[in-house]
Formats: C-alpha cells, sequence, structure tokens
C-alpha cells in the first residue's frame, strides 16, 4: 500500500447540517493533490478534518493505512504541516516564529537554529530573520509562513489557498518557488484552491468540491477535459452544457439531438441514452455567416452573436443558436472579422471537442 | 487657604522626613492589596482564558455576570466577607474578622472579575483562527494557551493593573472587614477616612498624595499599553 491518506464515507456536520461528504479520496505517497472549488464550499472543512481540528461526524480516515484515531491527537498533529491562507504570524521576530513549531516538539536549540537557518534560506527571507513579524510585506509573510510549516519537515503539508492573498507578480514568484520546493522535497501535499490555473500547475491530482460534497478526482487533464457532471463541468471552465439525446451510432461516431440541433460527437454511448454535452469556449472557431468557411469542423451552427466581453487579450462571445453557445476568440480576430453583437455567425467545432457526460 | 497650604506644607515634610506610620501605612496597603491581585490573577487567567477559548452554552451569560462582577460595589463584598467571618458565622472560628487576611479575601472578590473579564477580553481580541495555526504547528493545549498569552500579554498586564487599581484605592469593604486597626489594618484609604474625620488634615493629605501617585503608576502602565497595542 502506497497510500499516505485514504478517505472513507466521510461526513462533518455543522450543527444538523452535512457541511462535507466523500465517498472515497486516496491520496498517494508524495502525491500532490489540488482540491478546487468555490468559495464555501467545504474545502477548509477538509483540511481541518484532516488536521485533526475538526470532528467528523462518521467515517473513516487511514493515515499510513492506520486509522488516524489509533495515535493520540497530538503525534499525530505533530507529523502534519498546516498553513492557513494568512499567515498569522506571532508577535516576534521571523526567526522565532519558524523555530515555534520546533521548539513546541522541544527539539535541541542547536538543531532548531540550524533547520531554522536552512528553511528560510529555502525560501529566500533569511535577510529578514530579525525582521519583527508584523513588519513584513504580504509576499515576505507568506514565505515566513510557508518555512514555518516546512521546518518541520512534515509527512503531509496541507495548505489553504497559501497564495491567494497576495498580488499577481509575488504570487507567480512565490508559485514558482513553491513547486520547486515540492517536487526537491517530494512531500505529500493537499492544497486547497479556487484557481484552476494554480491547481493545473502545481497538482498532480485534483478533486472537486461542490456544494459540500467530492464531485470528482483524478488526474487534471481528466478533470478538466472530462469533468463527471455538469456542476463540474462549469467549475472547470466547460461553458456551455447542454441536454441531448444520442440519435444514431455509428463506429464510435454519435448523432445528437440537442435543441432541436443536430450535432456530432465521438463515443460509444448507446443510442436513445440522455446525455450531457460539454464545450469548452477555446474548442469553438467563429465565421462571418456570408464569408467562405475553410474549416472541416463537423458540427457548425447558425446563429447571432448576442453578447460580446473583452477579457484581456481575448474577446468571450455569447452566440445564440437556439441555445446559448459560449465561445472565446482573440481580439484581433474579432476585429479582422468585424464581429458586433446582433451579427449573424457560424460556430463550428470538432466532433472531437464535445465531451459527453450520461444523464 | 491658609488651611490648604499649611495642610500641603505638613503633608510634604510626613513624606519627605520619612514618618515611620506613613511608611507602615503604605507598605500594608501594598502588601494586601498586591497579594489580592495576585490571588486573583492565579485563579483568574485560567478561568478567564477558558471563558474565552471555549465555546460552551451559555458562555455570553457567564461573561455577562462577569462583567457585571466588575462593578461589584465594595461595601456588598465587605458585608458578605464580614458575615462569614463573623464571630458567629459559618467561618467565624477562623477568626479572621478584622486581619489583613480578610482584607485581601474581599480584595481578591473585587479584583477577581476585573482580571477575569480582561483576561476574557484579552484573548478574543486576538484572531480565533490563531489557535488552529497553533494547534496545527504541533502545539500541545498547554503550549497553545502559553503564546496566546504570549501574545496578548500587554492587555494582559492590564488586566493585572487594572485589577490591582481596584483595589488600592477601595475604602468600604477593607473598613467593612479589616476594621482600620492601628499597627494591623490601617490602610491608605482607611486611614485618610480616619485623619479627615478626626481633622488631621496634613496626615491625610500627604496619605492621599501617596494613593494618588500609586494610582498615577498604574495608570501610567495602563495607558502606554494602549498606546503600544494601538501603535501596531
Amino acid at each position: 500500500m502506497n497510500s499516505m491518506l485514504e478517505i472513507h464515507n466521510l461526513s462533518v456536520t455543522r450543527g444538523s447540517q452535512e457541511v462535507l461528504h466523500i465517498n472515497h479520496l486516496e491520496i498517494a505517497k508524495g502525491e500532490v493533490l489540488a482540491v478546487i472549488g468555490p468559495n464555501g464550499a467545504g474545502k477548509s472543512t477538509l483540511l481541518l478534518t484532516l488536521s485533526r481540528l475538526l470532528q467528523p461526524a462518521s467515517g473513516q480516515i487511514f493515515f499510513q493505512g492506520e486509522p488516524i484515531e489509533s495515535q493520540d491527537e497530538l503525534t499525530y498533529r505533530r507529523r502534519i504541516g498546516l498553513v492557513l491562507q494568512d499567515p498569522l504570524l506571532l508577535d516576534g521576530s521571523v526567526f522565532s516564529n519558524v523555530a515555534m513549531g520546533l521548539r513546541f516538539r522541544g527539539l535541541p536549540r542547536r538543531l532548531v537554529a540550524q533547520r531554522v537557518e536552512d528553511w528560510l534560506k529555502k525560501l529566500g527571507v533569511w535577510h529578514l530573520k530579525d525582521r519583527p513579524a508584523h513588519r513584513l510585506s504580504g509576499g515576505e509573510a507568506q514565505r515566513v509562513n510557508l518555512a514555518r510549516a516546512f521546518v518541520l519537515q512534515p509527512e503531509v503539508m496541507l495548505l489553504d489557498e497559501p497564495f491567494s492573498a497576495l498580488d499577481a507578480p509575488t504570487r507567480a514568484r512565490l508559485l514558482e518557488d513553491f513547486h520547486a520546493l515540492l517536487q526537491v522535497t517530494a512531500i505529500t501535499t493537499i492544497f486547497i484552491t479556487h484557481d484552476l490555473d494554480e491547481a493545473l500547475y502545481l497538482g498532480e491530482k485534483v478533486a472537486v468540491i461542490l456544494k459540500g460534497r467530492l464531485r470528482q478526482s483524478g488526474p487534471p487533464q481528466e478533470v478538466f477535459s472530462a469533468p463527471a457532471d455538469p456542476d463540474v463541468a462549469a467549475f472547470v471552465g466547460v461553458e456551455t452544457v447542454l441536454p441531448g439525446t444520442v440519435m444514431a451510432s455509428h463506429e464510435g461516431q454519435l448523432s445528437i439531438d440537442a435543441s432541436g440541433q443536430r450535432l456530432y460527437a465521438v463515443g460509444e454511448t448507446e443510442v436513445g441514452r440522455a446525455v450531457f454535452l460539454c464545450l469548452r469556449p477555446e474548442d469553438i472557431t467563429l465565421w462571418p455567416a456570408d464569408g467562405a468557411y475553410p474549416s472541416s469542423a463537423r458540427n457548425r451552427l447558425a446563429g447571432n452573436i448576442q453578447r460580446m466581453t473583452p477579457q484581456g487579450p481575448l474577446v468571450r462571445v455569447v452566440i445564440d443558436c437556439g441555445f446559448p453557445l459560449v465561445a472565446l476568440i482573440t481580439r484581433a480576430s474579432g476585429q479582422e472579422m468585424g464581429l458586433a453583437v446582433g451579427q449573424a455567425v457560424t460556430a463550428a467545432f470538432k466532433a472531437s471537442a464535445i465531451h459527453l457526460i450520461p444523464r | 487657604m491658609q488651611l490648604i497650604w499649611e495642610g500641603i506644607k505638613q503633608a510634604f515634610i510626613l513624606l519627605i522626613s520619612g514618618d515611620p506610620e506613613v511608611w507602615e501605612i503604605t507598605l500594608l496597603s501594598l502588601e494586601i492589596s498586591g497579594l489580592a491581585t495576585l490571588i486573583s490573577l492565579l485563579f483568574g487567567l485560567p478561568l478567564g482564558t477558558w471563558l474565552a477559548l471555549r465555546n460552551f452554552r451559555g458562555r455570553g451569560f457567564t461573561l455577562s455576570l462577569v462583567n457585571t462582577g466588575m462593578a461589584l460595589p465594595p461595601v456588598v463584598v465587605g458585608l458578605w466577607v464580614s458575615i462569614f467571618l463573623w464571630r458567629s458565622g459559618p467561618l467565624g472560628n477562623l477568626d479572621w474578622i478584622y486581619t489583613p487576611i480578610a482584607m485581601v479575601i474581599a480584595q481578591t472578590i473585587i479584583a477577581a472579575p476585573v482580571v477575569i473579564g480582561l483576561t476574557a477580553a484579552a484573548l478574543q481580541q486576538l484572531d480565533p483562527r490563531l489557535q488552529l495555526q497553533l494547534l496545527g504547528l504541533g502545539a500541545s493545549r498547554l503550549q497553545m494557551v502559553l503564546a496566546l498569552w504570549r501574545e496578548a500579554r500587554l492587555p494582559l498586564l492590564a488586566a493585572f493593573m487594572a485589577g490591582f487599581g481596584a483595589v488600592i484605592s477601595e475604602v468600604g469593604a477593607s473598613m467593612m472587614v479589616g476594621g482600620n486597626i492601628r499597627h494591623q489594618t490601617r490602610v491608605l484609604t482607611t486611614a485618610i477616612v480616619l485623619e479627615t474625620g478626626r481633622g488631621e488634615f496634613a496626615m491625610a493629605m500627604a496619605l492621599g498624595f501617596i494613593l494618588l501617585f500609586l494610582a498615577y503608576i498604574v495608570n501610567l502602565v495602563l495607558t502606554s499599553v494602549q498606546q503600544r497595542t494601538m501603535r501596531r
């Protein structure tokens, strides 16, 4: 068994309400798991439960194959590291903050000094060691916060949105350093984020928690390209989710009726089956309705532009083709084609761009 | 005016000459009130901490009781301590009435709610997630509490000083349970009452200046604590 943590039928309640339910989730030794979901979905509850700071109503958690209750709470807590979203540094120097956890464990002074120095250097904040902790910038404080947990050399690292309160450039630099540290230490890590890019960058495995339930877990590419249900699809950026029915199936080619439109997809779903069709906006190309159409894409839909919203260098275009279809195109190509609200366009996408979820 | 000037002059002569009785009264005041504050701290600190950190049904009610206790009228405390220590009272055979022990008991009862209430307030001012963070760093419950005390050390010092300030200037209970006996239970406040009644204004003023000076020290510490807390 190579599993570090394993969760079975976990249920956490607040009052009479269940705030988190996980049927099964496993984190292998050395694995980096990104837990994603919107705010208030129950992600932090999961972390506190895994830290044994919150008592679950029922279910089991195994730590290296043993139920976590088999060791006393303090011993268990000293095998894990917990990093919260805000640094919450204590009054005192940077050094004393990072040394705190080791002092709790009663380590000899020389060893403490050595390890604190080591980790402050690894996180690039050694020069701040004598600075009072409340006089750090946001980025510096978060680095000290990370050093404070890493210095404990825990077997599992639990992090609750550690980068979300930082400005973009600071965050990018810290993410890079953090990524490198995870590679070097090979420490089993569970981190929470509501940022999909962060999850993709750091996560070797992604778990999606929505409305207090674990909906899907697996490799990031699987979760992002093949979401398990429409809610997960919506959360991971699949903007168009349509109900449809499989009308015909021939050699892995499906013909599907969706809101009166005939669409082609790839898959092995039986005829008559009700499905959801998922489409990512970046997979959809647009052409003016009267223009020559140079693509081989199987699916072509005619519609009118309903709304155009600029998003940095991109434009999010909503097309009404019997249902709202969301496409993401570059600002330049939008201008080239002279797209405008109300204009008739053809939207095209490959059969393989459609991901099917049985309903 | 003559009376006031003469009084002030005499008072300073008493203070500068180091009048043994003035010294004796001052030291006894410091001993009794200091001991009462220490004892109230001894159980007020853990109790206040418990009230601040433990979430239980009726916590709000308990805290409101403690806060009411902060305004406990000393004469009422004096009355009840007297009843218990009275020769025929439940603890009468201890023979503590009109002794410094009785005064320490009364003052402890006055100071305790102040220490408990301000300790709870000091710890509740801390970010509640700090507890999780400390436990997450591997602190035992005791280590967590010690770290929180350290974090709130300035407001906790304020709680101690406020407790001391409440009892050093208190007169009602000390008079009732101590009896203002010369060389035994006479403290600054009860002596001022007596000397004023006898028309010995110089002595009363000298003792009053000492009391004011002690109150000033207490408030100096409190104010500097407040200023340092605000600067952060």
